[in-house]
């Protein structure tokens, strides 16, 4: 049992508080015995609530707002909207609309664009459309850029690293600071390895899209335990842990292989939230029946209409693990992904107070954004 | 002087931390009337982090105090006799110290008013003994070249004029410093034992810390008669709430 001290919208130490300042609470709280977490970070969510990121229409700007307002509830306090494989137009008009920025009453902040897409493989491309697919094979980053059109509020780019020319453009990409995952490919472990070895620090859904574990060439998922990833850094993997698309068992062997390189991710899309039925992710149809998401006539996953919490607390049942691995995998490990993490996804002092209370079940009871209640619990039982 | 024997550590700490709020309760502080409360000083403030984060983590933050009320010996301080002065001033002006808690070392020191410090010694700088160094040696990761070899403490005669004196001992390495404190003479030799000759005090201890005790002394202390009058100190437990009616009618103000 502790006690959580803001002030300006970070957390405070209340010991240098009390000896040097002489100060004392001047509003008092009673969270009535809730855990108090760091605010969840989602680096993978293609939309939700009839929104779409990768679609470019008119009020794209009032769509995002919508998302980044609804999943306050969820207990996201930041995000990155994800943006699957689409046509250069698609990025030329949508990128420039999405903007950095903090989160308050009126959302959860924006941490940058995930670009899901378009160069990927072929055999490994899932839910998104053939047509659109790139190579960069003629002019390596500057075709990455003439696609993309701007890369300056992206934060995450996902690229298959077996196609040519892979190398440059993971290195032009992690010296600008964008963080390289690896994902939709058919990449074998070495070419995985030499990813990583460039700059590579991601990978996408693990399993999803991807060569499966095989004991001679583990392909991406022996990144977990590779030995050839540099001093000092560390590989993490994005899993979404809604019960469908990784069965428990897996979801388990890759937590116990590489527990602290684990984050939660939604991969959400604009069915989220809403009743099932038919709706659009970028240039295809999908249909949705409870938890399932597939292309419409078709059994291919194509994201999913899990929360994050319902993330949390599947992935805390099926892996067995403490709690605070399984809120640390939604907060912690994210912030550190991005390098965020003196600021983001931590309750340490001086850290963004950005941060939940949720009921033992781990429901979220209320979300704040720098030390402000921006979402509570409806108790009144409607 | 009462002595409360208490079967285990957690039950000693427990009685102690009973005695001292129904003490504080029958007190009735308020504003201008403080129960100004003494505990040793511990560690000089050389290292910031140890005393006053132990003194925050364990004490402060579980009670609403304002942190004007606190005052904390300064080992940083310039002139560190003028310092030791002014906190014998601060006392005063509080009104005395009503209840003073404090242990006792293995070596019989009160504080750190360690073997051979006057009895009637104030609040001043003293050196350090071999015995308390080792002692303090876990609060800096058990190197004893980290630990400081000179602290600022009240002096004995300081915790004579305490109102109320509680000695909390507990475990069986401080058995043969109780037994010198409080069976032997009064000696400076053994600073606790200068309670002898105050007039009210409590020396709350655990079995293991009575190992050296005659059994006479022992049994005259959990004897049947004894213990109950030592009960009724903590029962009832009093609260607050229900002293509020006649705390606001004798408002005396304390200070002027």
């Amino acid at each position: 049992r502790e006690d959580l001290w803001v002030r300006e919208g970070k957390i405070l130490n209340p010991e240098k508080l009390f000896f040097d300042e002489k100060g004392s609470a001047d509003v008092q709280l009673d969270c009535k015995g809730s855990i108090i977490a760091p605010g969840f970070i989602d680096v993978q969510i293609n939309g939700g609530f009839g929104v779409d990121f990768s679609l470019a229409t008119d009020d794209f700007k009032s769509g995002i707002d919508l998302v980044s307002q609804k999943i306050l509830s969820h207990g996201v306090t930041s995000f990155c909207p994800t943006l699957v494989t689409s046509p250069p137009s698609v990025y030329h008009q949508v990128l420039p609309q999405i903007r950095v920025r903090n989160g308050g009453a009126h959302g959860a902040g924006i941490l940058g664009a995930h670009l899901e897409g378009p160069f990927i493989s072929r055999e490994k491309k899932g839910a998104h459309p053939e047509h659109c697919l790139r190579t960069f094979e003629a002019g390596a980053f500057q075709d990455l850029l003439a696609t993309y059109g701007s890369l300056d509020c992206v934060r995450i780019v996902t690229l298959a690293p077996e196609m040519e020319r892979s190398s440059e453009v993971i290195r032009e990409l992690t010296q600008r600071g964008i963080c390289v995952s690896l994902g939709h490919s058919v990449a074998n472990l070495s070419q995985a390895e030499e990813a990583v070895q460039n700059g590579a620090t991601f990978i996408t859904h693990l399993f999803n899209a991807m060569l499966p574990f095989h004991h001679r060439d583990p392909g991406i998922v022996g990144l977990l335990t590779s030995d050839k990833i540099p001093a000092g850094r560390r590989v993490f993997y994005g899993m979404i842990s809604d019960g469908i698309h990784t069965n428990p068992a897996a979801l388990r062997i890759a937590h116990r292989a590489h527990p602290k390189g684990l984050v939660l991710v939604t991969d959400a899309i604009a069915g989220m939230g809403l009743a099932p039925g038919r709706h659009t992710l970028g240039q295809q149809v999908v249909e949705i029946d409870g938890l399932n998401t597939y292309i419409a006539g078709t059994k291919t996953l194509s994201g999913s209409v899990a929360t994050m919490d319902t993330c949390v607390r599947h992935f805390q049942e099926a892996t067995g693990c403490s709690v605070e691995m399984a809120l640390e995998a939604a907060s912690l490990h994210p912030a550190q992904l991005l390098g965020i993490e003196h600021s983001k996804g931590t309750l340490n002092y001086d850290s963004d107070a950005d941060f939940l209370m949720l009921n033992d079940s781990l429901y979220v009871q209320a979300t704040y954004i720098a030390g402000q209640e921006v979402w509570r619990q409806d108790t009144s039982g409607m | 002087m009462k002595l409360i024997i208490l079967e285990t550590y957690s039950q000693a700490s427990e009685w102690a931390a009973k005695y001292i709020r129904n003490r504080i309760v029958q007190f009735g502080p308020g504003p201008g009337r403080f129960f100004t409360l003494g505990l040793p000083t511990g560690l000089p403030r050389d290292h910031p982090e140890s005393y006053h984060s132990f003194m925050w983590n364990n004490f402060f933050k579980h009670i609403d105090i304002s942190p004007e009320n606190v005052h904390i010996l300064d080992g940083n301080a310039p002139d560190l006799q003028a310092e030791c002065d002014a906190f014998e001033k601060k006392i005063k002006a509080a009104g005395g110290i009503e209840l003073f808690v404090g242990g006792i070392g293995p070596d019989g020191h009160i504080a750190f008013n360690e073997p051979g410090s006057s009895l009637v010694s104030r609040t001043r700088v003293k050196t350090l003994a071999m015995d308390t160094i080792l002692a303090n040696a876990r609060f800096f990761d058990g190197d004893l070249s980290k630990v400081p070899t000179m602290a600022l403490t009240v002096g004995v005669g300081t915790v004579m004029d305490a109102r109320e004196v509680m000695i909390l001992i507990t475990g069986a390495h401080k058995a043969f410093a109780l037994y010198k404190a409080i069976e032997e003479g009064v000696n400076h030799m053994w600073t606790v034992s200068a309670f002898q000759q105050h007039p009210n005090t409590v020396f709350v201890c655990d079995e293991d810390a009575t190992l050296e005790l005659k059994v006479k002394t022992v049994k005259y202390f959990k004897g049947k008669c004894l213990m109950l009058v030592h009960n009724k100190l903590v029962e009832p437990l009093y609260s607050m709430k229900e002293t509020g009616a006649e705390k606001s009618q004798s408002k005396k103000p304390y200070s002027d």
